[in-house]
């Protein structure tokens, strides 16, 4: 508003111009607490708490960096770059640059859609992720801004704030700027918070606005693995994160009832949410299967949308002859702009081969073009593959020279001159018993002297099993239900129900996705909440009983004991940090809005929660641990995740570090090393499975509750160690907490040990919420 | 096949780069050498099989048994101690016992103090690379040894790429001279 001139009784004020952004209205009573909007070091406290206990421990990846033109620098040891940095102030910062891209990256994605979604059905479009159900619709939201989203609207503001967080933890990683190790780890925390604020942000609008499962327990079941496209029909294969694309084409089907005659199939987390939007879309399998799928021949069509995409998809859709669309401002491929233009154009081009590919960046457009050019290229293309014969593979296989370098070039070390050496003889299975490890990466070629397709040899060999892959998995159902909350808080948080498993993150998988089911199903026998999302929800499908029945057959989707919840794609995360939130909100009562710390502090201390992303790859799966490091929720990675370079580790023989209050007395309290780690590398699935049961076990935990954690660690210990824990003593704080049925076995050990008993304290790191009494030991 | 470049290709180190030990008994030298050792094995030991018979890690459990260096056991490898009937020193995952040779204040699982040489065997490549690269950055005084097949160039001290009957070669030559004093 501007006025040339303004009278008051105040005065006179000439030239006024005043500026309002937004008024957010206040109909929400709860009072706002004391870190909305946080600025980069606002809960710069709450971190050195978590980083006091949980130390750094660095593994740099590089000795040297090479950021700036004073460079190279030579970092080893305690020498200093030009600038003054020390080798763990550098490696922090990389991990911030890691976990930036990673929270750009959602938040940027977020942005896209809400624009998308509002242009689709309008700035007051309410957002509403579970009707009646879910009354906290935005926990994280609502934590960290404390603002409750009513409408898409509100979510742009909320963008904005994320957006200038970004900028400003991006600056810190600048030549000459932030210098401590400690601080760069307060600023990737921070990182971590803000991208599951933008995930919410993303997820919480398509739920609202494209009327996917709205926190439903009872998600349709649909269709997952290689074998489960009709290779019969024309096939659009959509490959990314970000579904509008992947929608419109759904629509486009829909409306002209074209549905039965063509197969739209995603890869990623596209493919979660075109199934969360049409559970008849067909989901192949997760971001490694990329090249496989689309060597098979099967796509007609290729789109793609942003994140996780293989750089190489066009060349890989050449080799093929199928079209490729481009869909994303993020990932254009250097392919002409063809928004402008009309669907038939474009279509005809496509369909004479004049271009390879086309970027489109009207959703709508895309949906017209991919099936309009499915439909006519399919029948030229009869399912063109550049998968070899086994003749092929025979002869082919006769050039290996066993320079290993294969082998030196894959991340698995798989044997593939010892496979390529028998297939001479004419034996594929060696190469065939790669499949299963293999991650795509397609590295295996780029190395061979001989150029021998490699990759394209292993499916060959595998092609039977590959058609054979059908499974079935439940849509992602979104958000946790308030009333779920309620009927589970009381018990997690006493630790009745011993834990909540949440399997996340990309696949990057040591020995291949088979361990997650493995590992989801062990769990699940023992009521464990499982909750997975992303390419490791869709590798907890792919496992099979005697009835070939999945594992999102047997168990229920609710999120209670022994339930497997799919929350969706991997901005579904946020439901997973929301559901640890809701607990301290819902069913603990705690003040949530712009209430960081104390709810941080609460699931640190109440809420047996452990994430598990056994194949983590990317920037993003970066940004989402740091995000549950934040809330103190453990983190375990595989044994490819220490290549993050970083650990956040605590120390279980330094008693001084598990000291809590006593929220009762403000006395400090010796309650173990509950948890023990926020972030740690497993080196084998047996090690990360004993390791979860540990890592569930809170301080707060009653007796009965740590006496069924107990007995859920010693009995995997024993099973898959051999030998009961060693540090069992550290978590028998009473003689109640020691489970029955191992009751003179572990009384020997605390007597060895010369264990004595310990109180239960109302634990907090925080001091201002002692409620009465002196502080001090 | 003996070679001291990195086994994984773009595993690229530097400047500082483990020392390749050029045959078996410049091993046995600089393990005699030092004072006070300690075996770091992962569950990798107990899957590779070895042409005169067992494991490495029944080879580390020989050879511990000889020498009296104690064997911290990483990931679920216990289990294949105890299924042995050798009950190693400790055990805890990898990165926890890198974490604490880094710290010149642990007390080491005999309560005398921190390590001279920690020895290695039993990882995969790359999660070894990476707790040695920790290792050679962070920790003060202590050695590390990589005793696996692949040359680890962020180790101090290390074989170099080697055949499985080089390899074999090397193991053997130390076992027998740890156990004859």
């Amino acid at each position: 508003m501007k006025m040339k001139e303004f009278r008051t009784e105040l005065g006179v004020f000439k030239d006024l111009e005043i500026s309002i952004g937004r008024i957010f209205e206040e109909t929400w009573p709860e009072p706002l607490g004391p870190t909305p909007f946080p600025s980069i070091i606002a809960l710069r406290d709450w971190d050195f708490k978590l980083l006091k206990r949980y130390k750094p421990f660095y593994m740099p990846f590089c000795d040297v960096c090479c950021f700036c033109t004073m460079g190279k620098c030579d970092l080893t040891g305690d020498k200093r770059g030009a600038c003054g940095l020390t080798m763990a102030s550098q490696q922090s910062r990389i991990v911030l640059l890691a976990c930036c891209i990673g929270a750009a990256t959602h938040i940027a994605h977020a942005r896209h859609l809400v624009e998308h979604l509002i242009g689709l059905y309008g700035r007051d479009c309410p957002i509403d992720v579970g009707g009646t159900n879910v009354e906290v619709e935005a926990p994280i939201t609502r934590l960290v801004c404390g603002i409750r989203p009513r409408t898409l609207r509100d979510l742009e503001d909320i963008l904005d704030y994320l957006e200038g967080q970004i900028v400003q933890l991006l600056s810190a990683t600048h030549t000459g700027q932030e210098g401590s190790p400690l601080d760069f780890e307060s600023k990737v925390l921070h990182a971590g918070m803000i991208d599951h604020v933008g995930m919410e942000v993303a997820d919480i609008a398509q739920i609202s606005a494209l009327g996917f499962p709205k926190a439903d327990p009872e998600a349709p079941l649909t269709d997952i693995g290689w074998g489960v496209v009709d290779s019969s029909k024309p096939v659009i294969l959509v490959v990314g994160h970000n579904v509008p694309s992947a929608a419109e084409i759904v629509d486009y089907l829909m409306d002209r009832a074209l549905y039965e005659k063509i197969e739209v199939a995603g890869i990623c987390c596209t493919a979660h949410d075109v199934a969360r939007y049409n559970p008849r879309a067909k989901i192949v399998g997760p971001l490694s299967w990329q090249a496989r799928f689309i060597r098979s021949g099967l796509a007609d069509v290729i789109v793609l949308d942003e994140q996780c995409i293989r750089a190489d998809t066009l060349l890989e859709a050449q080799k093929v002859r199928a079209p490729l669309i481009a869909t994303s401002d993020k990932n254009c491929l250097g392919l002409q702009n063809r928004t402008g233009d009309k669907a038939e154009e474009i279509v005809a081009d496509l369909v004479a081969g004049k271009a390879p590919g086309v970027l489109i960046l009207d959703p709508v457009l895309v949906g017209e073009v991919a099936v309009r050019t499915a439909m006519e290229v399919a029948p030229k293309r009869r399912k063109f593959k550049v998968l070899p014969s086994t003749a092929e593979v025979i002869e082919g296989s006769k050039a290996c020279t066993k320079c290993n370098r294969c082998t030196r070039s894959c991340p698995n070390e798989l044997p593939i001159p010892d496979a390529l050496e028998v297939a001479v003889q004419g034996n594929l299975s060696g190469l065939a018993a790669l499949y299963e490890a293999c991650i795509g990466c397609l590295r295996c070629e780029s190395a061979c002297p001989n150029r021998l397709p490699i990759h394209s040899y292993i499916l060959a060999a595998s092609e039977r099993r590959m058609r054979e892959e059908r499974f079935k998995i439940r849509t992602g159902r979104g958000a946790i239900q308030d009333n779920e909350i309620r009927n589970v808080g009381a018990p997690i948080v006493l630790g009745e129900i011993p834990g909540v498993i949440a399997l996340v993150g990309c696949s990057n998988y040591p020995h291949g996705g088979r361990e997650v089911a493995e590992i989801a199903e062990e769990f699940l026998k023992r009521r464990y909440i499982v909750v997975a999302s992303g390419c490791s929800a869709m590798s907890v499908a792919m496992k099979k009983d005697e009835e070939g029945r999945s594992l999102y057959e047997l168990y229920p989707g609710g999120f209670e004991a022994g339930g497997l919840v799919n929350v969706g794609s991997c901005i579904a995360n946020s439901h997973i940090s929301g559901a640890a939130i809701k607990i301290a909100s819902i069913f603990a009562k705690r003040n949530l809005r712009a209430n960081y710390e104390e709810i941080a502090d609460y699931i640190l201390n109440r809420v047996g929660a452990v994430g598990l992303a056994w194949g983590a790859m990317s920037q993003k799966a970066a940004a989402i641990a740091s995000g549950f490091w934040r809330l103190g929720v453990p983190v375990i990675v595989g044994p490819h995740g220490s290549k993050y370079r970083r650990m956040l580790l605590g120390r279980k023989d330094r008693d001084e570090d598990w000291y809590v209050y006593d929220a009762r007395s403000g006395e400090q309290v010796y309650v173990g090393p509950a948890p023990e780690h926020l972030f740690c590398t497993a080196e084998s699935k047996e090690e990360a499975m004993v390791m979860i049961a540990k890592l569930c076990i809170r301080p707060n935990d009653t007796p009965k509750g740590r006496a069924i954690k107990l007995t859920h660690y010693v009995d995997l210990s024993k099973r898959l160690y051999g030998t009961i824990p060693d540090d069992i003593h550290l978590f028998v704080r009473t003689a109640a907490d020691i489970p029955i049925t191992m009751k003179e076995e572990i009384q020997r050990i605390l007597e060895e040990r010369g264990w004595k008993e310990k109180r239960i304290p109302d634990p907090t790191l925080l001091p201002k919420l002692v409620r009465k009494g002196e502080m001090g030991r | 096949m003996a070679s001291a470049e990195p086994w994984q290709m773009a595993e690229i180190p530097g400047p500082r780069k483990a020392i390749v030990i050029p045959r078996p008994e410049a091993l046995i030298a600089l393990v005699k050498r030092a004072k006070r050792l300690i075996f770091i094995v992962g569950h990798g030991a107990s899957e590779v099989s070895l042409k005169e018979g067992g494991t490495p890690m029944d080879w580390s459990i020989r050879v511990s048994r000889a020498s009296g260096i104690p064997i911290l056991a990483t990931g679920h490898a216990v289990k294949g101690f105890i299924e042995r009937g050798f009950k190693p020193g400790a055990y805890m995952s990898a990165v926890d016992v890198a974490n604490r040779l880094i710290d010149p204040g642990w007390e080491g699982l005999d309560g005398k103090g921190q390590y001279e040489l920690a020895i290695f065997i039993g990882f995969h490549y790359y999660l070894a690379w990476n707790l040695l690269s920790g290792l050679k950055h962070f920790s003060q005084n202590i050695k590390t040894l990589s005793l696996d097949r692949f040359y680890q160039p962020h180790a101090s001290l290390s074989l170099p790429n080697l055949s499985v009957d080089e390899w074999e070669v090397y193991l053997k030559a130390l076992e027998d001279a740890l156990r004859s004093g």
